[in-house]
């Protein structure tokens, strides 16, 4: 049966190792962006021991690339954007201590595996939900790679910001088990 | 001959680009609440209830309803009766587009294919626009709208079948496209399908098939029936909303027929994600 659960980043080993697959989770704090671009080049810095651009242990990453914001709000709309293209580079970014990562769709086996390895989740947002989303991000600061327009990192605050547990740390997916439960077969 | 003012096709694109940014249809909304009633799974009823109140900000706080604002789509069909006063209708349309995804905050997502670099400084912002152009008898201009998110786009597929595979070749391939496709283009969807023609008039029409309301009933009650099958179909694959499981991965199922060669049976399934937004105006 699925549980709710509020979290507050960054997040540890005890925090994810809770989590099954199907729950529902409302995360707090801070968040940081990073589509393909920005991935590409936050491995790199990984792999070559140089200076990150935010503390990595912990961290909970958001597959995102939001509308412009409207004078005054300090974000636009902000669902999550297809998970596979970072597919290649999350594993990476397991291994040196990030928990969490935030996107729609289905993910690789290397990724799954990762999460086992390193106590990390996959958590889905509701795409298409951009409008409520956005709304749960109180502030947005672009904190590594402004010339990548939308796919800078940014550096978000959330509060109860609305997520499923897609892969848990036990390889578990939400995705494959929800659909075995209600597929109708002849 | 009657004489429309170039502006005035401007406006009335501009308008409906904006109100279909942040108003989700009423077809969709009240297809979304009729299937987050019937979902089984508490999961997918939970996104659904999601979607909804996300529709319900949007239209309140004038919010882009998802960040992929899509490509502008235009279906148009242009009286011969009409002309249009101080410039060309294809311009107008792309220049109303220009405008209602820059005074929305809507996203510019139009891209050259290789290099991927943004148009919106050199072509314009979200341009081109993707027209379709028929001309028909009286005075006026009818133009059907839709923003055509990338995510749906991506696991539409269109195949030649040999006349032998019928609609039971049909059926099966419809439910190999959206059972690969599973949470990807955000269920529940709604799938178009052209059926007939030649290649590309299959896939034109399997677009169209989106631009017609969820809810309503095809006039050929041969092909009404057809729709009513694969919908039960493709819901018993389990995707459920955002592929997270359940009984409810499509809320309707369209299909436009043609006539085509006798050697031949085109089929193309294009898809349209849960924020379907398209509208229809006469000026």
């Amino acid at each position: 049966m699925a549980k709710e659960y509020y979290l507050t980043t960054p997040l540890t080993s005890e925090d994810t190792r809770q989590l099954k697959s199907g729950d529902i989770v409302y995360i707090s704090g801070i968040i940081y962006t990073a589509r393909d671009a920005a991935h590409k080049r936050l491995v790199e810095l990984l792999e070559k021991g140089e200076e990150f651009p935010f503390d990595i242990e912990g961290s909970v990453i958001y597959f995102v690339g939001p509308t412009p914001p409207k004078p005054g709000d300090p974000i636009g709309s902000a669902g999550p954007t297809t998970s596979y293209r970072m597919d290649s580079y999350s594993p990476t970014m397991l291994e040196y201590g990030s928990k969490g990562m935030i996107g729609k769709g289905r993910r690789s086996q290397e990724v799954k595996d990762a999460c086992k390895i390193y106590d990390g989740i996959y958590f889905g947002a509701t795409g298409g939900a951009g409008a409520l989303l956005g709304k749960k991000i109180k502030s947005a600061e672009v904190i590594a790679y402004p010339e990548l327009g939308p796919e800078a990192v940014r550096k978000l605050e959330v509060e109860n910001f609305p997520v499923t547990v897609i892969n848990d740390t036990y390889g578990n997916d939400l995705y494959q088990m929800g659909r075995e439960m209600y597929e109708v077969k002849e | 001959m009657r004489e429309i003012a170039y502006e005035d096709v401007v406006k009335a694109v501009r308008d409906i680009i904006l109100h279909c940014g942040t108003d989700l249809p009423q077809d969709t909304y009240d297809a979304l609440k009729e299937a987050m009633e019937k979902e089984k799974s508490p999961v997918s009823k939970e996104v659904i209830r999601q979607i909804l109140e996300n529709a319900d900000i949007a239209k309140d706080e004038k919010r882009p309803l998802c960040q992929d604002t899509g490509l502008a789509v235009f279906f148009v069909k242009v009286g011969d009766e009409v002309k249009i006063k101080g410039g060309l209708l294809k311009d107008a349309i792309n220049e109303g587009t220009e405008q209602g995804y820059k005074d929305g905050y809507l996203r510019a997502s139009t891209c050259e294919p290789f290099t991927r670099a943004n148009l919106k400084d050199t072509v314009g912002y979200n341009l081109p626009a993707i027209i379709h152009f028929d001309l028909v008898a009286g005075d006026k201009i009818d133009i059907e709208y839709a923003a055509k998110g990338g995510g749906s786009e991506n696991v539409s597929r269109a195949r030649v079948f040999p006349p032998a595979a019928g609609k039971e070749g049909i059926i099966e391939y419809v439910k190999e496209v959206i059972s690969d496709a599973g949470g990807n283009p955000c269920p529940p969807i709604t799938v178009g399908i052209g059926i007939g023609g030649t290649f590309e008039k299959a896939a034109i029409s399997s677009k169209h098939a989106l631009f017609r309301d969820i809810g309503s009933v095809n006039e050929d009650p041969e092909m009404a029936e057809m729709e009513q099958t694969i919908l039960d179909e493709v819901n018993k694959l389990g995707i459920g909303a955002m592929g997270m499981g359940g009984t409810k991965t499509a809320l309707a199922v369209h299909i436009e027929s043609n006539p085509c060669h006798i050697a031949s049976l085109p089929v193309s399934v294009n898809v349209q994600c849960h924020s379907s937004r398209h509208t229809h105006i006469t000026i």
